[in-house]
């Protein structure tokens, strides 16, 4: 499936990169409630891109298997890395102190997350949305169904 | 684009009209704490329904807007926010303390006038 790469390097690319997340998982199938978790998922972690590493890319693009389909969202930059993740990922860390890290919120927006991060190297957050597709609709796909 | 406020006798209404980048945002946090010195304003209302998502940016910009207002003796008020922001901030966790939520601009202008009302009554 079809790839977005949006490049972050100024705060506008914070909104076309969530705006293009909506709208991924509006063609998905996704609700609207989803569709905007995954937006502001999507927010916070191009937010930290440029915080942190000033500049990197936010790819966007759809997972799908048998029952279920999924919005994917890669972000990478070349920043200078994050020393202590377990730290970044834990509650109540970055919040007061306005680090604006906000991970563990991120987290819990998807159903998966993964950070992958080498200090003075760069840091890459994957995370996915997946919606469980309803067994007519899987039945409808298949050839030979309905044409 | 700028935020647009207007000014209704003691209150300023602040009505968002799109997605907001954060620069955007301290813009509107800055513009409002310049108003509510000039009209000596009590009360702010800020009407967020056309924002796409309230990210902990966004929470946090409010939280500060509203402390701001608060310390120049006026209240912040904001209204409708959309059900799917909402279970959004719920799971992420975003707290808009101390701000005051409305569902809409008449709730909150009726909410406002029962503070300003109280508020005399306190003083005399």
């Amino acid at each position: 499936m079809d790839e977005i790469r949006v490049p972050i390097a100024a705060d506008a690319d914070i909104v076309v990169a969530r705006g293009e997340g909506r709208a991924l998982a509006g063609r998905l199938g996704f609700s609207r409630t989803d569709a905007t978790l995954i937006a502001t998922a999507i927010s916070e972690i191009g937010r930290n891109i440029l915080v942190h590493a000033g500049a990197g890319e936010v790819a966007i693009g759809g997972a799908a298997e048998d029952h279920r389909v999924g919005v994917m969202v890669v972000a990478r930059d070349q920043g200078p890395g994050i020393a202590d993740v377990q730290r970044a990922l834990r509650e109540g860390y970055a919040t007061g102190a306005g680090l604006g890290l906000g991970l563990p919120g991120t987290r819990r927006l998807m159903d998966e997350f993964d950070i992958e991060t080498q200090v003075g190297h760069g840091t890459t957050v994957t995370m996915c949305k997946w919606r469980e597709r309803d067994p007519l609709e899987v039945l409808q796909e298949r050839p030979g169904v309905d044409g | 684009m700028p935020v647009p406020i207007l000014k209704q006798g003691s209150y300023l209404i602040a009505s968002i009209q799109s997605a907001l980048t954060d620069s955007e945002v301290l813009e509107l946090r800055d513009d409002l704490a310049d108003r509510i010195g000039r009209y000596r304003s009590r009360g702010i209302i800020i009407d967020v329904a056309a924002l796409d998502v309230i990210d902990s940016f966004v929470a946090r910009s409010l939280r500060t807007i509203a402390r701001t207002a608060s310390l120049r003796g006026a209240a912040t008020v904001i209204v409708g926010i959309q059900p799917d922001v909402a279970v959004a901030m719920v799971q992420f966790r975003l707290d808009l303390e101390p701000l005051l939520t409305a569902l809409d601009l008449e709730e909150a202008l009726a909410l406002l006038d029962r503070r300003a009302m109280g508020r005399e009554r306190d003083h005399g």
